[in-house]
């Protein structure tokens, strides 16, 4: 019989055990892998999103917009290669669905943009007609969607000149991202900000956003510190990060929950390290009088080490693998459900501390029996003491 | 046959510190279990009283149509003026309806100990009158501004949770510096605002109007007649809902989704603490199958057995559970944490560990604990008892 052959022989000697074992460590991997992926949304944000592009808003808050003529200001700063803008609409489709709308100024954001990949006519579509509006594709595909459909929008917060709140714009184009990352990101809607500007009942000439684009080679720090000493001390000062931090600071405003996650995942953990623990302890124990026989047999104390080790490591490994991956597929079914909103992806990076958790697992419950194992005096432990 | 269950319950539990490994593990799994239900609903219902306590069943909150939340909504002054006059407004001792016209504006403070992210802070611009709608807001500490100067006074939990808000200390806000002269609590979400004059936050943030009116109902049909007379009127186009409802739509999305997550993780969790009971104990009965046989020989029933496992498995969950509730409510209970609310700014809220919750928590660990006891308890009373007896 080989080692591994004994090793798998011992696993399967009490069934019921071995099996509920993995069980509870599968539990505990499937809300690691889940519990990490949730955590991830909060702490990394986009990664994806190079630092080529700056965000600007108002000092106090995005919610105050800035005038419009800032604009040859901030394309007059060096390194600035293009000047976007963007507002936030309000967009509600239907009874109460909330979505992701801006009015942009078509050119400029496609410029900004190279990220977006929609065919060049539809470009130009969208910036020739007054009332036009681009879907990303996910958006459409999810509400059917056509090219050249008249899709009514209502907005929360702009009324038109005539005080209703129901807005309508022709969809002229479906946008695609160029790459998966940028795939997934495909739930907004562009409107014309013209249009948006001239029939909204409020604030004229007026942006939450302003975006950025650097020239390849700028020093992003350097840009955004002489946008924001240009307008310190005026009505409308600023404030300019870059995408990657204004993408995280929406996130970081849900707060507290992040320390929450860490909390639940340390009480799974502390309560799984007993759980295992106590079993492979347990295992150890009743097989003193055995474990006495392989040494008479000659088996050194390092080898019988091993073996105690190994059951823990093969425990906590098959639990762990099966855990992540129920996990990821559990996190996938998460993500196709709320059409991408809400994504829960257990990806490498999670696996890769997955697997580090798992081996730190095992060794911290089998090394205690495993030692224990190793330190056995066989006439003590034959005669049963 | 309750004596005879009385006398195996008792022997098993007087063993219980001879082996307590096993049975820590069916403590300490169920008290995690309960400890992570209790400490996420405590979230959830802390949250909810917070906004709710905030709403006040004779106060109406006036908002433009179709906007629910006053981020979204704006109304101007003359709108503002029509609305003062309907009816169903209780007058004041001065004769004049209680109305306050209230501005929302977002400011940025950093949390504490975070020195980059900034979170949004409800900055609210109001009336005298605000104070007689919010008859709990007292001002604890300092003074209350004065209406014309750039002064604000801050809610507890803004100036416990966040930097360069506390008394004496500058905001700058567009441009202009804005001093703290004053802290109020009121116990309700009120306390993660900073109030100042409605006026001077016209002219400095440049709003003709205002983004709400809130008014004090007239009696018990107060709010039928002013609905009424609010939607009959062609000038306006505004949503009028008792106060305590616009906080109550508020909590939903909320706690909907702390429910979801704490659904989730619970019952993922609940399931590992089944496996890990149920191993605990199949140990516990197989470590006394001679026991077992031997009672059964000389004439215990198989009925008390199988009842007196179950009996040590539910004991067993039951001190998890408290132990668990125990360790939520001291860890949890009061600590004072901030998210994001309706408006996209900060509420500040505690945690709540409601009596309520702990019986949830321990019915959920008493659950689990006759799950994980009732197949070890049949195999134990099964146990045929000449095999028992032959066991090692």
């Amino acid at each position: 019989m080989t080692k591994t052959g004994f090793v798998v022989a011992n696993l399967f000697r009490k069934k019921t055990r071995t099996i509920l074992t993995v069980l509870s460590v599968i539990m505990a991997f499937l809300l690691f892998g889940l519990l990490q992926s949730l955590n991830s949304v909060f702490n990394s944000g986009a990664d994806f999103v190079g630092a080529t592009r700056l965000m600007t808003q108002a000092r106090v808050s995005f919610t105050q917009a800035l005038p419009l003529s800032m604009v040859p200001k901030l394309e007059a700063v060096p390194g600035v290669a293009r000047v976007a803008y963007s507002q936030w609409f309000g967009g509600v489709w239907q009874e109460n669905t909330q979505i992701f709308t801006f009015a942009v100024d078509p050119q400029r954001y496609h410029d900004a943009y190279a990220e977006w990949v929609m065919p060049e006519e539809q470009w130009q579509a969208f910036e020739q007609t007054r009332t036009s509006m681009v879907a990303g594709k996910m958006l459409a595909d999810k509400y059917g969607w056509k090219i050249g459909q008249k899709i009514p929008l209502s907005s929360n917060i702009y009324p038109q000149k005539g005080g209703s709140k129901s807005w309508a714009f022709d969809l002229v184009g479906i946008y695609d991202g160029k790459d998966d990352n940028w795939r997934k990101q495909t739930n907004a809607v562009f409107i014309n900000h013209d249009y948006f500007d001239e029939a909204n009942l409020f604030g004229k000439g007026r942006t939450n956003f302003y975006i950025l684009k650097l020239a390849p080679g700028t020093d992003a720090a350097q840009v955004s510190k002489t946008v924001d000493a240009m307008f310190e001390n005026s009505p409308d000062e600023t404030k300019t990060q870059t995408e990657k931090d204004f993408n995280l600071s929406f996130v970081k405003q849900i707060g507290d929950i992040g320390l929450i996650v860490r909390w639940i995942l340390f009480a799974v953990f502390f309560t799984l390290l007993l759980v295992v623990g106590n079993t492979m302890a347990q295992s150890v124990r009743e097989r003193v009088p055995e474990l006495a026989v392989l040494k008479t047999l000659g088996f050194t104390d390092g080898s019988v080490l091993g073996f105690v080790l190994a059951e823990a490591v093969a425990l906590c490994l098959v639990g762990g693998v099966v855990g992540l991956v129920l996990a990821t597929l559990l996190g996938a079914m998460v993500e196709q459900a709320t059409g991408g909103q809400f994504r829960l992806q257990v990806d490498g990076v999670i696996w890769a501390i997955g697997i580090g958790a798992i081996l730190v697992m095992s060794f911290a419950v089998g090394l205690l029996p495993a030692l224990r194992a190793r330190s056995l005096k066989i006439v003590d432990a034959l005669a049963g003491r | 046959m309750f004596s005879q269950t009385a006398a195996i319950t008792g022997i098993n539990i007087r063993s219980i510190p001879e082996r307590w490994a096993p049975s820590l593990v069916i403590v300490i799994g169920l008290a995690g279990v309960v400890a992570v239900f209790t400490a996420l609903l405590a979230m959830s219902t802390g949250f909810s009283s917070t906004l709710q306590a905030a709403g006040r069943k004779d106060v109406a909150i006036i908002l433009r149509g179709g906007s629910d939340a006053e981020i979204n909504s704006g109304l101007g002054r003359e709108e503002g003026d029509i609305i003062r006059q309907m009816p169903g407004i209780r007058a004041g001792a001065d004769g004049r309806p209680i109305a306050s016209a209230e501005t929302m504006i977002i400011a940025e403070l950093l949390r504490n100990k975070d020195a980059k992210d900034a979170a949004n802070i409800t900055v609210r611009g109001v009336e005298p009158d605000a104070f007689v709608l919010r008859p709990k807001l007292k001002i604890t500490a300092g003074r209350n501004f004065t209406p014309g100067l750039r002064e604000l006074i801050v809610g507890r939990g803004v100036a416990h949770q966040f930097e360069g808000a506390a008394m004496g200390s500058t905001v700058r806000m567009r441009g202009s510096d804005w001093t703290v002269v004053g802290v109020f609590e009121s116990g309700d979400a009120n306390e993660s605002e900073l109030w100042t004059d409605i006026n001077i936050a016209r002219t400095t943030f440049v709003r003709t109007g205002e983004s709400s009116v809130r008014v004090a109902l007239d009696g018990a049909d107060g709010f039928d007649k002013l609905k009424g007379a609010l939607s009959a009127d062609p000038r306006l186009t505004v949503d009028a809902k008792v106060e305590q409802d616009y906080f109550s739509g508020q909590t939903r999305d909320f706690r909907r989704t702390i429910g979801v997550l704490a659904g989730v993780v619970t019952f993922i969790m609940a399931l590992g603490a089944v496996f890990a009971a149920l191993n605990s104990m199949y140990a516990a009965v197989a470590a006394r199958g001679k026991e077992i046989a031997t009672l059964r020989a000389i004439g215990f029933g198989g009925l008390p057995v199988l009842v007196s496992v179950m009996i040590e498995a539910l004991l067993l969950a039951l001190v998890g559970g408290l132990l668990g509730a125990v360790a939520a409510y001291v860890l949890f209970n009061n600590m004072t944490v901030s998210t994001m609310g309706q408006n996209f700014t900060q509420v500040v809220f505690n945690f709540k560990v409601t009596p309520e919750l702990v019986v949830r928590g321990l019915v959920i660990s008493i659950v689990i604990g006759m799950i994980g006891g009732l197949l070890p308890a049949i195999r134990a009373a099964r146990l045929p008892v000449t095999t028992g007896l032959r066991e090692l």
